[in-house]
């Protein structure tokens, strides 16, 4: 089915696809297509695979460094605005007490850092990985909705400098999968 | 075309699935579709197929809905007079349940939080309905502060915002911290619970039979597509959700306790409060988890996806936890004898004899003396009494915080302005109520949503496939 696929296709396609039985197999496939030279390329997997993605070529993982900064803005948004609030906005002189009177004001601080932080886990996990998307070549493979229940998918993308179709077809069908798909745009 | 098995959606599986024993997370034979298909197809389940006790579970608690919004009515109408509060005893049973719908939401984050940060494999067929169970809890326990404020609509004045008067709130007192400690907890909680569901929904919209049901799965996972980059930054931001919870989680019931412990109140200002109220916390939490999950997993035959490894490591979670609140009232007790302190001491001896004696009594048998039958394998395997346990340690948390907030109230200072509480019908109803709102919850989510992590059991089939897990892990603590 796979050249059929490529004769309606002739140009505009995304990439092609091979399919796996298990995590082990696309992982070797994964190094095997790195080591060939090929690196805009992705694998789908129905649960996370260690080691995955850095067989793939993906270094760089900011999720960590954007949740810090969201923490920080939150500790000093939220010190900021309470110490502005107490002092500056509403002075009030309650039993002589200092009007800047922080160990009161940790466990809102605590808790505006904490949510900053999290929201922008989320946040900067969905910006990053680029959702919601509501369409992605990808799913124009019929076999491809096993993705998320029981099978291990590498696309090499068309993007790639090296990628000719044909030769990349070849190239995915000596991995041993069950089946190369074209992925059309 | 993919030939995932759709046919297993139309109904629950027809013979009894057994348990596998209390050495295994997951029953035998199970594969990645396997486990995908049973535990989707409770939410793909034709609504005429829904188990009987569901259908009449969800109806009772429907019943409960209506009845804590004709108790919300009548208070809007009429004013918190309705209720038994007054001087001395301020804070009733809106303290009271606010209290304990929030401790039990504390387990789902325990479970989801610090568990996987324990590397603990048994909680991965619990922690998705533990999450939502806290989500529900924290629901309801919003409502009751809410509620006792007086004129309710003007509940947005608790937050800082610039208006017309310039007028703040007072960051200094612990009922301000307490806002701030319980919206995050549930913005948090709401984002970590919907976080583990995103590669799940792509599960749902994958398989679903129909489909309205792929396009609202569809619409939900937000595009999720099963990327390995996606999945690297995904178990990044899961785990870092998880790192911030769990202080979150410890954070908000110290800042609850804050409530009592900031006072001048003999029975509220003590330093044993935070520790002994995150512990009473999660102590209650597990004891509704254990509640939930025992019919849950018999209504829908899924006794080889929740086994009695879940449950015995749950029962031992109570267990230990509950010696944590014992060992808090006896310091309590403790402390007003040697403190030397007069007030001290008649608060505590007023809270075993005076005239609310027997909630105290009633307290001590439920939180301590039954509990302690868990120290018994036998009991701990014998799912019925573990069922009653939990009801049992649920009613005692409850009765916990109604010793503390009314029997330190009720006698004050000066014996002119001594005072009793009785609870009324619409304090009764409001209570109820938002049990059955709780419980209605509960049941819609079980009916849509997957009600376990389908990718974590994935993992689990996956780990299991290469021999990793074939002896039982390390016993917990």
């Amino acid at each position: 089915m796979s050249h059929e696929a490529t004769l309606s296709h002739p140009s505009g396609i995304h990439g092609v696809m091979v399919e796996f039985d298990t995590p082990e197999e696309l992982l070797a496939a994964c190094h095997e297509a790195h080591a060939a030279g090929y690196r805009k390329m992705d694998a789908y997997t129905p649960i996370p695979v260690e080691g995955l993605a850095e067989a793939i070529g993906f270094k760089h993982n900011k999720v960590a460094l954007c949740v810090l900064i969201g923490g920080i803005c939150g500790v000093v948004g939220g010190l900021g605005l309470l110490e502005w609030i107490t002092v500056i906005a509403y002075p009030h002189n309650v039993g002589a007490r200092p009007l800047n009177s922080w160990p009161a004001y940790i466990p809102i601080t605590f808790e505006c850092m904490i949510l900053l932080a999290s929201l922008t886990a989320l946040v900067s996990m969905l910006a990053m990985n680029g959702l919601p998307r509501p369409y992605h070549s990808v799913f124009n493979v019929p076999a491809f909705q096993r993705a998320s229940v029981d099978r291990f998918f590498l696309c090499i993308e068309s993007s790639d400098p090296k990628f000719e179709q044909a030769d990349t077809l070849r190239f995915l069908e000596t991995l041993g999968g069950r089946e190369v798909n074209v992925v059309p745009e | 075309m993919a030939t995932i098995e759709k046919a297993e959606h139309k109904e629950l599986p027809q013979q009894l699935i057994p348990d596998p024993g209390p050495d295994v997370i997951l029953g035998k034979g199970h594969t990645y579709d396997s486990v995908t298909a049973r535990i989707a197809g409770i939410s793909f389940l034709p609504f005429k197929n829904s188990p009987k006790k569901w259908l009449v579970g969800a109806f009772i608690a429907f019943c409960f809905v209506n009845l804590l919004m004709l108790a919300m009515g009548y208070l809007f109408m009429r004013g918190i007079g309705i209720w038994g509060v007054n001087i001395p005893i301020g804070w009733g049973f809106a303290i009271i349940n606010f209290v304990w719908w929030i401790g039990i939401g504390h387990a789902g984050t325990l479970i989801s939080a610090i568990l996987f940060l324990l590397k603990q494999d048994w909680r991965t067929s619990i922690n998705r309905f533990s999450e939502a169970m806290t989500l529900f809890a924290v629901a309801c326990a919003g409502m009751f502060p809410i509620l006792h404020l007086g004129r309710p609509w003007l509940a947005y004045w608790l937050f800082p915002y610039p208006n017309s008067m310039w007028l703040w709130p007072q960051p200094r007192s612990p009922l301000e911290w307490d806002v701030f400690a319980v919206s995050t907890y549930g913005t948090v909680s709401l984002v970590f619970w919907y976080v583990g569901l995103i590669p799940d929904l792509a599960s749902m919209r994958d398989t679903a039979p129909h489909l309205w049901q792929r396009k609202i799965y569809g619409f939900l996972s937000l595009g999720w597509r099963n990327s390995a980059i996606h999945w690297h930054r995904y178990q990044k931001a899961y785990l870092l959700l998880a790192g911030l919870s769990t202080p979150l989680v410890l954070s908000v019931h110290t800042i609850v306790s804050f409530d009592f412990a900031i006072s001048i109140l003999p029975g509220w200002h003590t330093t044993i409060f935070p520790p002994y109220f995150v512990a009473g916390a999660i102590y209650s939490g597990f004891a509704m988890v254990l509640t939930l999950i025992i019919p849950l997993r018999s209504w829908y035959n899924m006794r080889d996806l929740i086994t009695l490894r879940h449950i015995d490591a749950a029962a031992k979670f109570m267990l230990g936890t509950g010696l944590i609140v014992a060992y808090g009232y006896s310091m309590e007790a403790f402390f007003s004898w040697y403190s030397g302190d007069k007030y001290e001491s008649f608060m505590y001896w007023n809270r075993m004899t005076g005239p609310y004696g027997f909630t105290y009594a009633l307290l001590i048998l439920c939180n301590i003396a039954l509990p302690q039958m868990l120290w018994s394998r036998r009991v701990r395997h014998n799912i019925l009494l573990v069922w009653i346990l939990s009801l049992v340690v649920n009613t005692g948390m409850w009765l916990e915080r109604f010793v503390i907030v009314v029997t330190s109230l009720h006698r004050d200072f000066l014996p002119s302005s001594w005072g009793i509480y009785i609870p009324t019908k619409w304090d009764w109803a409001t209570f109820t109520g938002t049990l059955g709102f709780f419980m209605f919850l509960i049941f819609l989510f079980v009916r849509a949503l997957p009600t376990i992590s389908i990718f974590e059991v994935r993992e689990v089939v996956h780990h299991e496939m290469h021999g990793q897990h074939n002896q039982p892990v390390a016993e917990e603590a």
